[in-house]
């Protein structure tokens, strides 16, 4: 400390150094702003383009300006809508399961019991299964109708097993979603319970309420912004489901698990129509840009204190 | 007295019961990867536990080429983010302007971009640049997948290294370099590991871009587990072999960065 009292240090000029650095020195950000820019931009502008024009890998002698061809194609296909009902479907199931069922267990898991930690770190390890494994181990291990043990535990009670992937595709994918983000919602909204303050729920003991009315007006409301978090990101992720379809049903049979993901993917790489598909990524851009509209407000809230 | 020990009791099992009914799947997949093929397919506990499939997996399909470009894509990606990331947060959290909150939200937004929207740019990108399954490509994608989030967790580590330290240090004529370099990652170092390790998660399981832009060469584990999808899924002790050590070494990085995830993962909204 002594040095920096007693004066500069050589080589460097005191005076000159403190007024130039700063600017260069905040300009340590660039090189992410730049390169974050450009993935943004040239990839968006490039959908965008892409989606008013006729091309197809396939047949390069089909070019060509297409106006707004390729999306009067897209809202007269049922199979668009179809993927848009199923995204919905899928991501207001999952939201539903998640965040209810999450915040019941963030309040189980937050009293005490014998091996509480270890039953916590059982209960959110399916969030760190890479999707293609889950999706894998549920179709074949569990849901297989004849060898999977949902089929063996059915027969043992003299039930017909299901087929489930042919009987209740949809269902299949939402059950094997929720399994993945559920432990999500329930590692934040535990986060979120710990920080409750016990001295509120005691004082609300003493004047009488019970268990339920304590989750309800003192619990329910502290986990609100948790739950706003975990609604938003989660509704980022689920929009863009891909990985699950992709090695269960393939978005069959017909189109009964086919979301918009899964639509883009096949229009673009399994038929080659660059048009349609980029129309296709510009309404999934617009409906992920409504849902990230009001988390990045939710997070700039919270910056503010 | 007795009541509130129904009531714990309760809770126990309760608790325990969810635990081990979310593990189930999990527990079982490794079960069955020590079984022979014809006792996978039968849900029975009592079995000769066997290395067979584990050895299988070895030998037929090249399992340590995709475990390697699992690793290399990861770090690879994980370390590039924390290339541009630290000096952005660096400069971010002890030389703000005016412009640092609108900055960093802007950022967050970047991420909120579903990869979906932009596979057909990307891909043909790709194509044209001869980037289609290479390791450099899917490093250059998750790298800038996870930027944001990264900048934004080490920009809350370095909020709270007090700007006093680094002063004293330029004060002695540490540079630029050297205030970064000697000062605050020694300083910040479990942060920084943990952001790495969070972006190291993010990476390893990520799927949708390593199955729709590599197939063989480059194709980390996700890709690997995809190709199980049939009919070669229906070897359960061997799909179970395969995914049991695809997912291990995550599973227990995560056990340990569970803290980590919530910041990471809300932007710091939850705490």
């Amino acid at each position: 400390m002594s040095a920096s009292l007693t004066g500069p240090a050589p080589g460097h000029d005191a005076k000159a150094a403190p007024a130039a650095r700063p600017v260069a020195r905040s300009l340590l950000v660039m090189p992410s702003v730049l390169v974050l820019l450009a993935w943004m931009i040239v990839p968006l502008a490039m959908t965008l383009w892409f989606s008013v024009r006729q091309y197809n890998l396939l047949d390069p002698s089909i070019h060509g300006f297409a106006g707004i061809d390729n999306y009067t194609y897209l809202v007269t296909d049922p199979d668009f809508w179809a993927s848009l009902e199923n995204t919905l479907i899928l991501l207001v199931a999952v939201l539903v399961i998640t965040v209810c069922l999450g915040t019941l267990l963030a309040v189980l898991f937050n009293q005490p019991f014998p091996g509480r930690n270890v039953a916590r770190v059982l209960a959110i390890s399916p969030f760190f299964v890479m999707p293609t494994v889950a999706a894998l181990i549920w179709k074949n291990l569990l849901m297989h109708p004849i060898y999977g043990v949902l089929g063996v535990v059915a027969h043992a009670f003299g039930v017909p097993p299901v087929d489930w992937f042919a009987h209740y595709p949809l269902f299949s994918v939402i059950a094997i979603v929720s399994w993945e983000w559920l432990p999500f919602a329930l590692l934040i909204l535990l986060t979120a319970v710990q920080s409750l303050d016990t001295d509120q729920l005691e004082a609300a003991r003493m004047d009488g309420a019970g268990s339920i009315a304590q989750f309800f007006f003192i619990t329910l409301p502290h986990l609100s912004r948790a739950i706003s978090v975990v609604i938003m990101i989660e509704t980022i992720f689920l929009l863009s489901v891909f990985a699950e379809i992709f090695v269960t049903t393939a978005g069959g049979p017909g189109n009964a698990t086919t979301n918009l993901a899964f639509l883009i993917y096949s229009r673009a790489l399994l038929q080659f129509d660059v048009g349609g598909a980029s129309a296709g990524g510009m309404v999934a851009i617009l409906l992920a840009n409504i849902v990230a509209f009001f988390l990045v407000r939710t997070v700039a809230r919270r910056l503010e204190t | 007295m007795t009541d509130s020990l129904t009531k714990r009791l309760v809770i126990a099992i309760l608790g325990w019961t969810v635990a081990l009914l979310l593990f189930f799947p999990i527990f079982w997949m490794v079960l069955t990867s020590f079984k022979s093929e014809t006792d996978a397919i039968t849900a029975r506990l009592a079995f000769a536990p066997t290395l067979a499939a584990y050895g299988e997996v070895f030998a037929r399909a090249n399992y340590l080429a995709f475990a390697l470009n699992s690793v290399v894509i990861s770090v690879g990606g994980s370390v590039l983010a924390l290339a541009f990331a630290i000096p952005a947060a660096y400069s971010m959290a002890f030389h703000p302007t005016q412009r640092t909150r609108g900055t960093l939200l802007w950022m967050l937004s970047t991420k909120m971009l579903p990869p979906v929207g932009v596979l057909v740019p990307i891909y043909l990108l790709f194509r044209t640049t001869h980037l289609l399954d290479t390791r450099t490509g899917l490093i250059l994608i998750y790298a800038l997948m996870n930027l944001p989030i990264v900048v934004w967790m080490l920009f809350t580590f370095y909020k709270e290294v007090p700007h006093e330290i680094l002063e004293a240090g330029r004060m002695d004529g540490a540079n630029t370099w050297a205030e970064v370099w000697h000062l605050l990652m020694p300083l910040t170092l479990p942060g920084v590991a943990s952001t790495g390790l969070l972006s190291l998660i993010l990476c390893w399981n990520e799927a949708f871009w390593s199955l729709n832009l590599t197939s063989s060469s480059a194709a980390p584990l996700t890709t690997f587990i995809a190709s199980f999808s049939s009919p070669e899924g229906l070897f359960f002790a061997k799909l179970s072999a395969a995914s049991t050590m695809a997912v291990a070494p995550i599973l227990i990085f995560g056990w340990f960065s569970q803290k980590q995830l919530v910041q990471g993962l809300t932007f710091g909204a939850v705490k």
